[in-house]
């Protein structure tokens, strides 16, 4: 098997009594998707900025493409690319003065620039906003110019902190298209997201939750290895009818995904519908029944029950 | 409706503002402090001291006394024995004195004349307040009152090289290149970078392969040229406006501009290092800008004020530089003979460079 693109052993990052990271192991292969999914404040951008060399870990240690980091980072800088959560470039400089500067940081061949700037223009459907200023462009807009920024010197491996958080389901199905594009060609990306049609995209997966890992494979994997039965409820009062089935023992968890009722039950009850529908005919809640196939946000619920 | 309650909760949102500001806290004791203690102990009107040269032509013992007399009043500190008109100039010139004082062949004829004064008082005139002191030393009584106290005759004769008419816009202008420049270019170098890292761009500029000395060279190049263009500015609206004479070489000149404005935005750099914001950056300016006004001899005479003062004084870029400057527009010195006010600017941006670098991470922690 060839090296892992990044490798961490009981990665710790504490920021006073706040653990953000709490001992996360992970091994990241090559020429993939690789997933972090996870709510807000559950470690995945400390994670990545340590990753980038940005933040020293408090215990433990990460090996990027075979480097330690922050140790070694500067090494790193030319091979790694970073897409940060915020739009981090500058706004009053236009898109091509923002890749020329990039260019010329990154002291890329001179004598390409501009075919290599035009490429990244052509590529990321930018050809025709040219000389607008940065700050003036929609969230897509930007979003496909950091990409176009992030990937101008062809880096082995990119970051992509949260990358379509501000950006409409049109713009991330086509943001989505460029990083298949790019893994097709090598490249390994590491992107973080609260989205689970996101994650469903991602070759492999780590759910993180309050800084710890809590579970790693790819989704199909994880949806099949859920350890527990998923049941659909449909009923007018939802919040009554949660009530009564958390009540019972064998009702791991019940959350809600639009109108309807998740249920995650044990899986040793052989007919999980059967003992729902009966509970919930002797509390007098009509409700619609069925058993349905795992998501991964039954799988994120799952692991991250207490 | 006004409501008082509303008020309050403002009110009470603006402290605990302050009680998280630090350095906005800091400042409201920090000020008061700093300035009662510049203007009330620091600065001083009352010029003594100043590095003052003889040359006693005369050289009897009424002269060796007239001397004596002059030290004695502590208005005047005799550094140095002349050795001609010419060796006497040239320490004026180059900033070393600032009062010379000569004493004619024929002081004992003069003495027992009592028409004309028996000495003279050669001085800077391109500083007014050393102008008024030396003023004051004109009637200085000799020995034991051989002269009539009534006597309209002066014990000296004054003489204001390098600024005859006495005009006080002289003095100013070239000075006041330095002060603007040390306000522009601390502020805007300080800002240059705090802005990057306020509108979230340094995250990204840090995972870029630039170094950090590569950054701070790149942040104050431009500032340089903007330098110039100010410098340039002031220079011709005092040449055109005020008539300020350029005695020296401008070239001279506009090589102590460069050495001066380098120094000064090194200054800002090490701000940028600390603030964590624009505005924060700002107050840092003003605090840095503040002492070096009013300690760097601009409005207030260098020689008026105590030795710790003075210390303090001598480290900063703008004290040196309006010596050289006057040096070089008012009295026609050659930068030559100005090197040991340039040596200290340099020690001053290669101590500030080098802890702006160190001190600037190319991480977030």
């Amino acid at each position: 098997m060839a090296e892992p693109a990044v490798t961490t052993h009981g990665l710790t990052r504490r920021f006073g009594n706040l653990t953000a990271v709490d001992h996360v192991d992970l091994t990241i292969p090559k020429a993939c998707v690789y997933g972090f999914l996870g709510p807000n404040g559950s470690g995945k951008s400390t994670t990545i900025r340590m990753f980038c060399g940005l933040l020293k870990p408090t215990e433990g240690h990460a090996e990027v493409l075979g480097l330690r980091v922050p140790e070694d980072a500067e090494k790193l800088r030319t091979r790694i690319g970073y897409m940060t959560q915020r739009f981090s470039l500058y706004e009053d400089l236009s898109v091509v003065e923002n890749l020329d500067f990039l260019d010329r940081v990154y002291r890329l061949p001179r004598s390409s620039r501009k075919s290599r700037i035009d490429n990244q223009l052509e590529r990321f459907h930018l050809d025709d906003r040219r000389d607008q200023l940065a700050g003036t462009m929609s969230g897509g807009q930007k979003q496909r110019l950091a990409l176009a920024c992030a990937t101008l010197h062809s880096p082995e491996l990119l970051f992509l902190d949260e990358p379509t958080s501000a950006v409409d389901p049109e713009s991330r199905r086509e943001f989505w298209e460029f990083l298949f594009e790019m893994v097709d060609q090598g490249t390994t990306i590491l992107v973080s997201t609260h989205f689970m049609d996101e994650a469903e995209r991602c070759h492999q997966l780590a759910i993180l939750d309050e800084g710890r890992l809590v579970a790693e494979g790819a989704p199909d994997t994880l949806k099949d290895n859920l350890g527990a039965t998923v049941v659909e409820v449909a009923g007018d009062d939802s919040r009554a009818i949660h009530r009564r089935l958390m009540t019972l023992d064998a009702v791991y968890s019940a959350s809600q995904l639009g109108t309807r009722l998740h249920v995650l039950v044990d899986p040793g009850v052989s007919a999980p519908e059967e003992l729902i529908d009966a509970e919930l005919k002797r509390a007098g809640l009509p409700a619609t029944i069925r058993r349905v196939s795992p998501n991964l946000e039954d799988v994120f619920v799952m692991a991250t029950l207490d | 409706m006004f409501s008082l309650a509303r008020v309050f909760a403002i009110a009470h949102k603006e402290v605990l503002h302050l009680r998280r500001d630090r350095l906005t806290g800091g400042m409201i004791a920090g000020i008061p402090i700093i300035m009662t203690l510049l203007f009330g102990y620091a600065i001083n009107q009352d010029v003594r001291h100043l590095r003052a040269a003889f040359l006693d032509l005369a050289n009897t013992s009424g002269s060796r006394a007239l001397v004596m007399d002059a030290q004695a009043t502590q208005v005047v500190d005799i550094v140095a024995r002349a050795k001609s008109d010419a060796d006497m100039l040239a320490m004026l010139r180059r900033g070393d004195i600032s009062v010379g004082i000569f004493i004619p062949p024929d002081f004992e004829r003069r003495l027992a004349d009592k028409t004309e004064p028996v000495a003279q008082l050669m001085v800077d005139g391109g500083d007014p307040i050393v102008l008024s002191a030396a003023r004051g030393l004109m009637d200085l009584r000799i020995g034991i009152d051989k002269r009539d106290a009534a006597q309209q005759v002066h014990t000296f004769a004054l003489r204001a090289f390098y600024n005859p008419e006495r005009r006080s816009v002289v003095f100013i202008v070239p000075g006041l290149t330095g002060v603007i420049l040390t306000l522009t270019m601390v502020l805007f170098t300080a800002i240059a970078i705090v802005r990057e890292r306020e509108r979230g761009n340094l995250e990204l500029l840090i995972t870029t392969p630039v170094q950090s000395l590569e950054l701070m060279v790149g942040k104050i190049l431009p500032y340089i040229l903007i330098g110039y263009i100010q410098v340039s500015i002031i220079l011709a609206l005092g040449v055109w406006l005020f008539n300020v004479p350029v005695k020296g070489s401008l070239w001279d000149f506009y090589l102590a501009v460069g050495f001066f404005v380098t120094s000064t935005l090194t200054l800002g750099l090490m701000i940028s290092t600390f603030a964590a914001s624009q505005f924060q950056a700002f107050q840092m300016t003003f605090m840095t800008f503040l002492p070096q006004l009013l300690l760097s001899g601009y409005m207030f005479p260098f020689e008026g004020m105590p030795k710790a003062a003075q210390w303090i004084a001598e480290v900063f870029p703008l004290t040196h530089f309006l010596r050289i400057v006057r040096g070089i527009i008012l009295r026609g010195a050659e930068l030559g003979e100005m090197w040991h006010h340039m040596w200290p600017l340099a020690v001053f941006f290669a101590v500030m460079m080098s802890l702006a670098v160190l001190r600037f991470r190319k991480r977030l922690d």
